[in-house]
């Protein structure tokens, strides 16, 4: 485990790995006793797990564009024409429309919320000595390594006695709680390494605390809380068994949720070809998002196991 | 900056330190604590039971079941993925080829579309992989057998999730093939930061790919490794299998209960068989499997630490 004073996020960004040492080419002709046997495996290794990996997507795209009989009779199979009408029965019919727009709201009520409590949490926590800091510290921290399942049960009738049960801002504030660890672990350490001088000149010219917080060291902490930001946003677009708990209204419904609901009746009246076109649906904003923000997302979500 | 130092302190933490201890310290705290009582969770009234939920659960024959397959999940999944993701980052990053005026050590042609690549499945949520792979599971109309079937296996059609011997197997692949691309992309960035001179070095007392590998790479990786394989482990004992069991075998708990864990077990004796209170002993049990698996990992990786 690393200690927690690692300088915050960047794992070294590494398309190309320890390029730095060039050399004059000596050592080159050594390599030639690896046979090519030990390459061809291991190529064709790499090209294995890639297909792998891609495979199920594209049938699952290729699925959700046929009509049922052929999904039943020849899944690999090039579908016959396209059938766009099983993206529109699901987006209306099968309620995704309703699921996209709860997910939207929960995740973005949730991460705002989790990023400004948390970086008020790490700030006071990495910038002000005070009695009991560092039990408050680990007591965030060790959120992060035990099962959640343990507290879910009683979290049940927590939630359920403040009529929470059910609603939007309910699942907002325990999403909130639970990313709150890694927050704050992962932005403590990222204050810490922000310089102090700023902070004091500001306070000198008799900025308050908070304003000095809001104005100054916030935007200074950018970087680290779109890193943050983008782990707690995957994290709480994919959560699954926190509203599978504590959510059981049909019409609210978070993806994941919806999605396991259509399919567990039968993918609503045994309409397989719509319940491909919504898991289709429910994959491409985030490979969208990881697409475009590829380095951002690796490198918030490797600083994430090195907790 | 002494000046209302503590009003500021009290107001900035108050609000986060509130939600955290009302939802996630509290109900922590009180499934302990409710895990000597008799509450069914239905009704608000219970009495304490002294070690009664314990003494249950050493009887209880799913119990041991799901501790059963708990210990298989976090004992293969992080050995399997781990070894893929160290053998794939390896190859990604130092097993390429000198090319004349390019660095000396490199990764193969391609690393970097193989690096975006296997880490497609990592940013979709855990439930719509388990959803997926439970209909490319399915017997008669999969995607799996049906490529069985094309490439003249015609007769090996396995049941795979209906199957109690295979179902385990076939979940825990599905976490597999979720978290490798996670691992390597992991390790990548651990790989990037050894310096070039060491391998520069092995080259040339002319070692080969297999001891550069385990001379080099992994001793001075392997924090990194220790650090993925207690995350790995967590997750296998908890929320992700939780997702993947849950949805992807029937019952759900699989025939017979061949594929219940720990976690889905606490889940059912709560919310669906109302034994709120049992459930929690079975959530401390899990909670001593996962800090007794993080100390032993710690405890069996630890080595001296290598400076470079």
């Amino acid at each position: 485990m690393k200690t927690t004073d690692t300088p915050a996020p960047v794992p070294a960004e590494s398309g190309t790995p320890v390029a730095k040492t060039d050399t004059r080419g000596g050592p080159a002709r050594k390599e030639k006793k690896e046979g090519g046997v030990l390459n061809v495996f291991s190529h064709g290794m790499l090209i294995l797990w890639a297909f792998m990996v891609v495979m199920p997507l594209l049938w699952a795209v290729m699925t959700s564009f046929k009509d049922d009989s052929s999904i039943f009779n020849s899944p690999w199979a090039l579908p016959d024409k396209l059938h766009f009408d099983n993206w529109s029965r699901a987006w209306t019919d099968a309620n995704m429309s309703d699921y996209f727009l709860n997910t939207i709201l929960v995740v973005a009520g949730s991460l705002i919320g989790t990023l400004v409590l948390g970086s008020m949490a790490a700030y006071v926590l990495a910038r002000f000595d005070f009695p009991g800091n560092r039990f408050i510290y680990f007591l965030f921290i060790g959120g992060m390594s035990f099962p959640i399942m343990l507290a879910l049960v009683p979290l049940f009738y927590v939630v359920n006695n403040m009529g929470l049960l059910n609603t939007i801002h309910g699942l907002i504030l325990v999403y909130i709680a639970y990313s709150l660890p890694f927050t704050v672990f992962f932005l403590t350490a990222f204050f810490r390494t922000l310089p102090t001088s700023v902070a004091e000149a500001a306070f000198v010219d008799g900025a308050s605390h908070s304003r000095t917080f809001f104005q100054i060291m916030l935007p200074m902490a950018k970087p680290g809380l779109i890193s943050v930001g983008i782990f707690n946003f995957l994290g709480q677009w994919n959560q699954y068994m926190l509203p599978t708990v504590l959510n059981t209204d049909p019409d609210k419904r978070v993806l994941t949720q919806g999605l396991v609901q259509l399919a567990a009746s039968q993918g609503y009246k045994g309409d397989w070809s719509g319940l491909f076109a919504g898991l289709v649906m429910a994959m491409i904003p985030v490979l969208v998002a990881y697409i475009i923000f590829q380095r951002q997302v690796v490198a918030g979500l490797t600083a994430g196991a090195l907790k | 900056m002494q000046h209302g130092k503590y009003r500021f302190i009290v107001g900035f933490l108050a609000l986060p330190l509130g939600l955290y201890a009302l939802f996630v310290v509290w109900p922590f705290i009180q499934s302990i604590y409710y895990s000597f009582t008799d509450w069914t969770g239905l009704s608000p009234e219970f009495k304490m039971v002294g070690l009664d939920n314990y003494r249950r659960m050493l009887d209880d024959e799913i119990f041991w079941k799901s501790l059963q397959h708990s210990l298989i999940f976090a004992l293969v999944l992080p050995l399997v993925t781990i070894s893929l993701a160290l053998f794939f980052s390896f190859m990604i990053n130092v097993g390429g080829r000198k090319r004349r005026g390019g660095p000396v050590v490199t990764g193969v042609r391609g690393s970097s579309f193989y690096k975006i690549v296997y880490f497609f499945p990592q940013v979709l949520s855990i439930a719509i992989v388990a959803l997926l792979f439970a209909f490319a599971y399915n017997p008669d109309s999969g995607a799996i057998n049906s490529i069985l079937r094309g490439i003249g296996l015609g007769s090996v059609q396995p049941l795979w999730l209906g199957d109690p011997s295979l179902a385990l197997w076939a979940v825990m692949a599905v976490l597999v093939w979720s978290t490798v691309g996670f691992f390597v992309v992991l390790f990548s960035a651990g790989m990037a930061s050894i310096p070039a001179d060491l391998y520069e070095a092995a080259l040339l007392d002319g070692a080969g790919r297999a001891s550069t590998f385990f001379r080099i790479t992994l001793p001075l990786l392997w924090d990194t490794v220790q650090s993925g394989w207690v995350y790995m482990g967590i997750l296998a004992l908890g929320a992700e299998s939780f997702a993947v069991v849950q949805i992807m075998t029937t019952g759900p708990g699989g025939p017979d209960y061949s594929t219940t864990v720990m976690v889905l077990y606490v889940y059912q004796k709560a919310f669906r068989d109302g034994q709120a209170a049992y459930a929690t002993t079975i959530g401390v049990a899990l909670l001593v499997v996962t800090l007794a698996f993080a100390a032993l990992v710690m405890r069996l990786g630890r080595r001296e630490r290598l400076e470079y």
